[in-house]
């Protein structure tokens, strides 16, 4: 089902800035002049084949791995020459939510998601962190599996422990690294409904990154493909694929053949 | 092709100088992770303890045996207590402790941080705003560093009871008699040396093991990978040290 536009989108306040972005691994390029902005509460949906560059894309935008060449402003924060502590800082606005969700398997659920918590608001305390931890557990529909090891979840629930472990810091921006891959699609349905509701409930602004088409149609406030290195067709669901490019068609066909 | 070995050689030599200046820089300056060192203190000390146990009784009982037909050629065997304290305290006990951890230990740091490296577990902490190397690379060096030296204590207390065992049995020597010559030949030096040793070889341990891990690649290879070298990197640095180590405190005065 297609997303209904939030309605309280900033189209005048972009959050990320990014470019004229260069990034290569040895001989190969990668991203080969990337321009993109992220406005205030949108969510905006990164399609593309594997090994396009999306998930280099979101990671050079948490500082995991840095440009070749090219400008990214997060936050009104430039990423050229930062130092490690403006980083820190900046990062604590943006929630990262891994392919395969990166729970830490030597704690529990509940230590999984206070962790980021007890180390950088130390001030607070075990009453605290307790609300703060079953309040993003009970908003991910978990609060049940709050004594588990992640080992004992299924794909579903360690995906949405990893989402609730970055909203306990309440990010400006989420990143989502494929958040529907190796899903059955009734839990990739949950999952698209759950990063709505963070949108609507957070007014976070997020990139999504994904070759699944059901997700990007029903997360996607605005769609964009990357193409060769660069992102080459913007807009919504229908604007992408209603073209004839024999880079794109066979995308939608392998998606929807009926 | 030569040329590219010698320069991934001195990549990785580059690699490994920053990584250990970076523990340096991190293991003064707070915030300090102390909940996460006693962690690792119980997991790399305590775990340790029946496979140190083990290891250490056979040595001081197996070293005693063999020693008893060399010293008895003399009518000497009233020197074997002194020859075993001489053998565990100064060689032994810093030695076996240290191999013995770096099996166990070293790789399960190796392929517990190399793990953790592939399934983004450690960018995951990263992108959270908390310093990683610190919670992960500097607890465990500093738990090594702390623990070698307290189960190299517990390995020469073993094998010092494993012989004593051997010698009351066939020499019937008594305890007080035993650990009085034990004692008498042993000086603090002796001490000293064995503990300043296995302060280096828990460091090394420590920082191989986590070297290994934090900065594996190539997915599961990797993790077998780390674990592997995080043994045979530290097992073959123990001896390179125990060597530099000797021949420097032959320096010093008794």
């Amino acid at each position: 089902m297609k997303k209904k536009k939030a309605d309280f989108i900033n189209y005048d306040e972009p959050v990320i800035t990014i470019r004229d972005l260069y990034k290569s691994f040895g001989e190969k390029d990668i991203l080969k002049g990337v321009d993109l902005d992220l406005f205030r509460g949108e969510n905006l949906v990164v399609l593309g084949r594997s090994g396009t560059g999306k998930s280099v894309l979101i990671k050079i935008i948490v500082g995991l791995l840095t440009a070749d060449r090219g400008t990214v402003n997060v936050l009104g924060t430039s990423l050229e020459d930062i130092d490690v502590e403006t980083l820190r800082q900046l990062r604590l606005k943006i929630g990262f939510s891994f392919q395969n969700s990166a729970l830490y398997d030597s704690m529990t659920v509940r230590e999984n998601i206070e962790f980021p918590l007890v180390r950088i608001k130390k001030h607070l305390r075990r009453k605290e962190i307790d609300h703060a931890v079953s309040t993003v557990l009970e908003g991910v529909d978990l609060l049940q599996a709050i004594d588990q090891m992640p080992s004992e979840l299924s794909g579903g629930q360690r995906k949405r422990i990893g989402i609730a472990r970055t909203l306990i810091l309440r990010p400006e921006i989420m990143l989502y690294d494929e958040p529907t891959a190796g899903l059955d699609p009734l839990t990739c349905i949950e999952i698209n409904k759950l990063i709505n509701r963070v949108q609507d409930q957070f007014k976070t602004s997020s990139i999504i990154i994904t070759h699944d088409l059901a997700c990007a149609k029903s997360v996607g406030d605005r769609i964009v493909m990357l193409l060769d290195g660069s992102f080459e067709r913007q807009g919504d669901f229908e604007d992408i694929f209603n073209t004839q490019d024999s880079r794109v068609k066979p995308f939608y066909d392998y998606n929807f053949i009926d | 092709m030569i040329s590219k070995i010698i320069d991934k050689y001195l990549i990785d030599l580059a690699d490994i100088h920053r990584f250990v200046i970076r523990f340096f820089k991190e293991v003064f300056v707070g915030p300090f992770e102390f909940k996460e060192i006693i962690r690792q203190c119980y997991e790399i000390g305590v775990k340790s303890l029946p496979l140190m146990s083990l290891t250490g009784f056979i040595i001081g009982v197996v070293f005693t045996k063999q020693s008893r037909p060399s010293l008895a050629d003399f009518g000497a065997q009233a020197m074997l207590p002194a020859l075993i304290s001489i053998a565990v305290v100064r060689a032994l006990a810093p030695l076996v402790t240290a191999l013995i951890a770096s099996g166990k230990v070293g790789s399960q740091i190796g392929a517990e941080l190399g793990s953790m490296k592939v399934t983004e577990q450690i960018d995951a902490m990263e992108v959270s705003g908390i310093n990683p190397f610190k919670f992960l690379v500097v607890s465990r060096v500093v738990a090594t560093s702390v623990m070698i030296p307290v189960l190299m204590f517990y390995v020469a207390f073993v094998a010092l009871m494993g012989a004593f065992m051997n010698i009351n049995q066939n020499e019937a020597t008594s305890m007080i008699v035993f650990f009085t010559e034990v004692f008498d030949a042993i000086t603090f030096k002796d001490v000293f040396a064995a503990v300043f040793k296995s302060f280096v070889f828990g460091f090394t341990i420590g920082i191989v093991g986590c070297y290994q891990g934090y900065t594996s690649s190539k997915g599961t290879e990797g993790v077998g990978r780390a674990a592997n070298w995080a043994v045979v990197m530290s097992m073959f640095l123990i001896f390179i040290e125990e060597l530099l180590i000797v021949q420097l405190l032959q320096l010093v005065p008794q």
